[in-house]
């Protein structure tokens, strides 16, 4: 028999007071800012940023700070806080030919108008633990040079010239948005891409990866790959104009894909497409190749049953705080499913014996 | 203020009285039959102040929103838009739909949901003259024994709840008073 | 305080989208040195949000659903009857309400004051701390030079 039980109050309210005093740690150690941890761990904050799909760089430190730097806690934390903001409206697409690029580089055209700018990039630095910064930190200055003013054109407008990669014509569709009504199968690339774009990094660079082992290759080149601040703009109605609201950060990854035609389409390249809040270079270069992946049946590709083509497969999965939620519940108290499952099991062995012992008992 | 009528008439303290409103409208949605004051909003004519606070606390951008004959002037569009953001949009494709009785019948294509989510239907909001207990008996979910509550109309109700769970739901306004009818609600004329 | 001519579309959006980027320390000091300070009545008090931000599929395609960012938005009305709208991203109410009063008062015989005190010099701060970073940007830029190869 079984009986329910009520308690823990007590032992709930010590270990949150127990929490707080290790998320402190040490007192003799400087407590850390909001602000220290926006300016000096703003890749973290950039990923909680992404995956909690919300912009704002104080909430995500914020967030990052409380969850003792555990970024997926963190992201729970933003997913729930941006839950409780009533929404004000959609912004009108962002023009990312504008971006304000801090970095742009293409591994396809060396000569791109606009050049190749390496930005403040991890890439040619030698992965050699600096041991300087657990000293006496950092001051160096960036040199500077004369400014760009102009926006830098997008490297896949150069090969559209040639009619030799598969366009993306512009439409006013309206997306669907998985924040507001839940996904169905099959879906569609705006919705892929909403939920590519928040989901969780290791797993997108996980699929991503399997393209490039063979499992629904698509021989990717990178076209384009820039970081910088685009402008967010929204109509709003009691002007009867649109203004900017303000800027976000983001990183956006243009793949083009070797693609020898099929039925439907003739030999061109194809795209896949990234794009990422904040500074996401990894993320939003792992998002286009399960874009480009995600795209077989549009283009007319071969379904290989690879994991990577299978969008109920990788959207379903993408989400690490759904994820999360439904790994981490097992260890809370499941007294009741257990004792049904002992029962269960005691009765089995029971009867397992009774088959067993009448035997002995003849001989 | 008058100079500006389409950014008057808000709530003064939003997320309370939003809270109450929604809890009007919950509770006389939960008991069909039973009648709630609700208040907060100052619409502009001929939205009933019950109808403007039942479109403040329910719409947002996400929320479409129809109005039906007398109600669909460029006041009340402006001061819905303003305070709420919700587009506004034809029959067909609304949320919620706003009007007199008379005005919301001109058009029969109200969303009544599919069977994979019910919920994906309209919500009519009725301006009426009067609104008592008396009238139309109301039985179902949420009413003990039996209600009663000045119905508009009696075969369109009844219709409407033997499309069950599709169908539409409805709100009835009179000045600051509303009351509610789902549409798992039976009806029968007469008490 | 007078009304002036009602401005065009394009001036009032120039100086909306400033108020909006415009980092909230550097404008509420840019504020607090105008030492004006008009009533006014709320026609809707500070309430933060979110706004959904779209993008496009593969940068001029379909539209799609990005993620969200923070914004704070108000208005109010001076007593002369000039409404101010305060659209400002992330979370300062504090930001929204100024940039709410800015923009009514950019709509009265203080237009020109505000202007040169508000307006311009956020405008330039901004714009200064954009042109650092281009530059920063363009000293990464790689100069290739090709190997000469051969003596032909």
């Amino acid at each position: 028999m079984y009986v329910a039980v009520k308690g823990g109050e007590k032992a709930i309210d010590n270990a949150h007071s127990w929490l707080a005093e290790e998320r402190r740690g040490s007192t003799d150690i400087v407590e850390l800012s909001i602000a220290q941890i926006r300016e000096q761990l703003s890749l973290a904050v950039n990923r909680v940023m992404a995956e909690g799909s919300l912009f704002d760089p104080d909430l995500a430190a914020l967030a990052i700070k409380q969850a003792r730097g555990d970024l997926i806690e963190a992201i729970f934390l933003i997913r729930a806080y941006r839950t409780t903001l009533p929404r004000f409206g959609y912004s009108i697409p962002v023009q990312t030919g504008d971006m304000a690029c801090d970095r742009r580089i293409s591994a396809t055209f060396k000569d791109a108008p606009g050049g190749q700018v390496l930005g403040p990039t991890f890439d040619y630095t030698h992965r050699l633990l600096d041991f300087k910064l657990a000293a006496d930190g950092n001051d160096t200055v960036a040199p500077m040079a004369g400014p760009r003013t102009e926006p830098t054109p997008h490297i896949a407008e150069f090969l559209k010239g040639e009619d030799i990669i598969q366009d993306e014509p512009t439409s006013d569709d309206l997306p669907g948005d998985l924040t507001r009504e839940p996904m169905e199968f099959p879906s569609t690339r705006p919705l892929r891409l909403q939920s590519l774009t928040r989901g969780d990094e290791g797993f997108v660079l996980g699929m991503a990866y399997s393209t490039q082992r063979g499992y629904a290759r698509n021989h990717a080149f990178v076209g384009e790959l820039r970081i910088g601040k685009v402008a967010v703009e929204m109509d709003i109605p009691e002007l009867g104009f649109a203004i900017e609201i303000g800027e976000v950060e983001l990183t956006e990854c243009e793949t083009v894909n070797q693609f020898k035609g099929s039925k439907t389409e003739p030999p061109q390249f194809t795209r896949g497409y990234g794009l990422v809040f904040g500074q996401s270079e990894r993320k939003s270069i792992a998002m286009a190749l399960v874009d480009r992946a995600l795209r077989w049946k549009e283009l007319g590709e071969d379904n290989l049953g690879a994991p990577a083509q299978d969008e109920e497969f990788v959207l379903s999965h993408a989400d690490n705080i759904q994820a999360t939620g439904f790994l981490e519940h097992i260890k809370l108290p499941h007294y009741v499913d257990f004792q049904s499952e002992l029962e269960l099991v005691r009765k089995l062995r029971r009867e397992a014996e009774e088959r067993i012992t009448p035997k002995e008992a003849a001989e | 203020m008058s100079a500006h009528p389409q950014f008057s008439g808000g709530f003064a303290n939003a997320p309370i009285e939003a809270a109450h409103a929604f809890r009007a409208a919950m509770t006389v949605m939960a008991r069909p039959g039973e009648i709630r004051s609700i208040a907060g909003a100052r619409p502009p004519k001929p939205l009933s102040q019950a109808a403007g606070t039942l479109l403040l606390t329910l719409c947002d951008p996400d929320t479409r929103v129809f109005f039906a004959g007398a109600t669909d002037t460029a006041a009340v569009r402006q001061w819905l838009t303003f305070h709420t953001g919700a587009p506004i949009v034809e029959a067909s494709s609304a949320d919620f739909a706003v009007g007199t009785w008379a005005d919301l019948q001109r058009n029969s294509n109200y969303r009544i949901g599919t069977p994979e989510y019910p919920d994906r239907s309209a919500t009519l909001i009725v301006e009426c003259e009067t609104l008592a207990q008396n009238g139309t008996t109301l039985t179902g979910p949420g009413i003990r024994d039996r209600s009663q509550l000045s119905l508009p109309d009696v075969a369109v109700f009844q219709d409407n709840s033997a499309l069950y769970p599709l169908g539409c739901d409805f709100f009835f306004t009179c000045r600051d008073k509303v009351a509610a009818l789902p549409r798992s609600t039976q009806i029968t004329a007469g008490s | 305080m007078a009304y002036l001519d009602k401005p065009t579309d394009a001036e009032r959006r120039q100086w909306m989208d400033v108020l909006a980027r415009a980092p909230e320390d550097a404008l509420m000091a840019l504020w607090d040195k105008v030492q004006l300070r008009p009533t006014f009545e709320w026609l809707r008090a500070p309430e933060i949000g979110g706004v959904m931000v779209r993008a496009r599929t593969g940068s001029t395609g379909a539209p799609f659903n990005l993620g969200e960012m923070t914004v704070t938005r108000c208005s109010l009305v001076l007593q002369g009857g000039a409404v101010g709208h305060g659209y400002v991203q992330g979370r300062s109410k504090p930001k929204a309400e100024v940039a709410a009063l800015v923009d009514a008062l950019m709509q009265t015989t203080a237009a020109d004051a505000i202007r040169a005190e508000i307006i311009s010099p956020l405008s330039r701060q901004m714009q200064d701390a954009r042109t650092k970073r281009a530059a920063k940007a363009a000293a990464t830029k790689v100069e290739f030079f090709t190997l000469v190869r051969g003596e032909d």
